[in-house]
């Protein structure tokens, strides 16, 4: 099993849970993040006193997958939050030693 | 012009006889207020009322970081009633009392009416016809002006200023400083009246007054910590325009009721009041603009306040079309020491009431002497005092208002320090003064 963990710009959110959708993807977590990377902050000026943020806002994905489909989600995920500029974001996958569904306690691939 | 150049009459049998004033005029009938001109005295008072709660409340808390909000809002609630309470005991007599003093002391205060001593609900106070208004609604609209000047110097020691430290600064202040200068300015005896200084509605008194006062007192109570080289963002700038709205909504019983009668001046003074602020509004953006910024939401307000200070003096004495000047020059003049000077000083007038009230008031009562000529549309008669020495006499009334503001906030302040300390331990101010002075939270 993987755990695929990722980091994209928040307004892609609906379009890749769409694709994932497609591809048989039946669940995810998502959270609203900061964070920052090669893509630098934004300015704000309020009466002409400058600051310079240099967290951005992103969303989070995380996906638990078999190992089989594993490739596939980060393709897809890649394809379609890629808009060919800076602070697209990442995407990491680990493995995952075990899952468990605390309704029934079922564990391993049938838990995801 | 000058609110109660007619107060005086009467003063004088008022102060021998201690009658109600109408009595020196036993032939003529008693004077009974017109209730049109009351009922519109009435309503700008509640509308300067409605300018500092929740007007300037929201206006600053939305500039600080949330949690100093509730603080702002509750200093400036709790200074405004404390004004009220005191203007009734004894700031309406040092300011516009029924006794007028012998010689030097009747240019800077009066007495007599304390705790309202002699009025009652047939008492009129004259206006600048032979009409007269009520003297409760007078007294109540003069107390309005006295509560948010107080309010508006806490725009400059916030996030960091005890509750406690305001509480004593507050009565000091009102005494030694706010009463006298009404009195200098608006009183038919004060000094600067007497000069022939134009201020319809308090550019001088209520403006230069709080922005000279709050810079001073900024010094005492000494920067916030961190500032400048941490950020500290407005926490809702959304708090700020609707503060901004009810300021402007209300500051039309601020100009227009200077007045002190519902008629034509009331109107040129209600005109000015919406074509000077939008024009110090949209000001504002464009030099932004011009300083390779975006036109911002702070700004529009900025602006807004910048314009609606600025033609405080010039209400009633000014045209529309000198009004609209003077907005864009304070919006541009006061850009200039917000963004640029208060960070080459060094200063930490926090929500910038000296940059946008004082600087501003010092543009409008300057100002207010060349809009005020014919060749701008403005209301002076043929026989007015030239352009050259109308603008010395408002110099100088500028001057006399920095130096007594000034110097009377240094001893206020320094006695409010030595009584109970001005600033918060810094774990407090870190925490944020609304859990550390007030033990809430402004977002649950």
């Amino acid at each position: 099993m993987k755990f695929i963990i990722a980091v994209i710009k928040p307004f892609k959110l609906d379009e890749v849970r769409e694709a994932l959708s497609d591809i048989g993807i039946a669940g995810m977590t998502v959270s609203e993040v900061k964070g920052f990377g090669r893509q630098k902050g934004q300015t704000e000026i309020y009466r002409g006193a400058e600051y310079s943020t240099n967290m951005l806002p992103k969303v989070k994905l995380e996906i638990a997958v078999s190992d089989e489909v594993a490739d596939q989600v980060v393709e897809t995920i890649q394809q379609t939050v890629n808009t060919q500029s800076i602070g697209d974001g990442k995407i990491f996958v680990l493995d995952l030693a075990s899952a468990t569904r605390i309704r029934t306690g079922e564990s391993g691939e049938t838990a995801l | 012009m000058i609110r109660s150049n007619a107060l005086l009459t009467g003063l004088a049998a008022a102060f021998i006889a201690s009658q109600p004033a109408f009595a020196a005029a036993p032939v003529a009938a008693a004077p009974t207020p017109n209730p049109g001109n009351n009922a519109w005295m009435m309503t700008s008072t509640v509308l300067v009322m409605l300018m500092i709660l929740p007007g300037l409340a929201l206006f600053y808390g939305g500039l600080t970081r949330s949690k100093n909000m509730l603080s702002m809002l509750t200093q400036i609630g709790a200074t405004a009633s404390l004004a009220m309470i005191i203007w009734v005991m004894w700031g309406f007599s040092l300011a516009f009392g029924d006794t007028s003093y012998d010689g030097w002391l009747s240019n800077f205060v009066s007495g007599g009416s304390y705790f309202l001593s002699g009025t009652d609900a047939s008492s009129t106070a004259a206006t600048f016809t032979d009409e007269v208004i009520s003297k409760y609604v007078f007294i109540s609209f003069q107390m309005t002006f006295a509560a948010i000047t107080a309010a508006l110097i806490l725009g400059a020691t916030a996030e960091r200023m005890k509750f406690n430290a305001v509480m004593v600064f507050v009565p000091i202040w009102l005494t030694i400083v706010y009463f006298p200068i009404a009195h200098m300015v608006w009183a038919g005896d004060g000094l600067l009246f007497k000069d022939g200084a134009l201020d319809f509605a308090g550019g001088t008194v209520v403006h230069i007054n709080a922005g000279v006062s709050g810079l001073v007192l900024a010094y005492l109570v000494g920067k916030r910590r961190g500032w400048p080289q941490e950020p500290m963002p407005p926490h809702s700038l959304v708090m700020t325009m609707i503060g901004t709205g009810l300021l402007w909504v209300g500051w039309f019983g601020f100009n227009a009721g200077s007045a002190l009668e519902a008629d034509g001046s009331a109107g040129l003074a209600m005109i000015n009041t919406f074509v000077a602020t939008a024009a110090g509004g949209l000001a504002w953006m464009v030099v932004e603009r011009m300083a390779g910024h975006k036109g911002s939401a702070l700004g529009f307000c900025s602006g807004v306040i910048a314009g609606l200070v600025a033609v405080t003096p010039a209400a009633g004495n000014s045209g529309p079309f000198g009004a609209i000047l003077l907005g864009i020059v304070s919006s541009a003049v006061c850009y200039f020491f917000v963004a640029k000077m208060k960070t080459k000083f060094g200063y930490d007038d926090a929500l910038d009431a000296f940059g946008i009230h004082g600087v501003g008031g010092i543009v409008g009562a300057i100002g207010t002497a060349i809009v005020y000529q014919k060749f701008l549309g403005g209301p002076a008669p043929d026989d007015a005092v030239p352009l050259g020495e109308q603008l010395w006499i408002q110099i100088k009334g500028v001057l006399i208002t920095i130096a007594w503001a000034g110097i009377g906030s240094v001893i206020a302040g320094l006695i409010a320090k030595a009584v109970v300390g001005l600033r918060v331990e810094e774990e407090d101010e870190v925490n944020g003064l609304d859990i550390a002075e007030h033990g809430e939270r402004a977002y649950n």
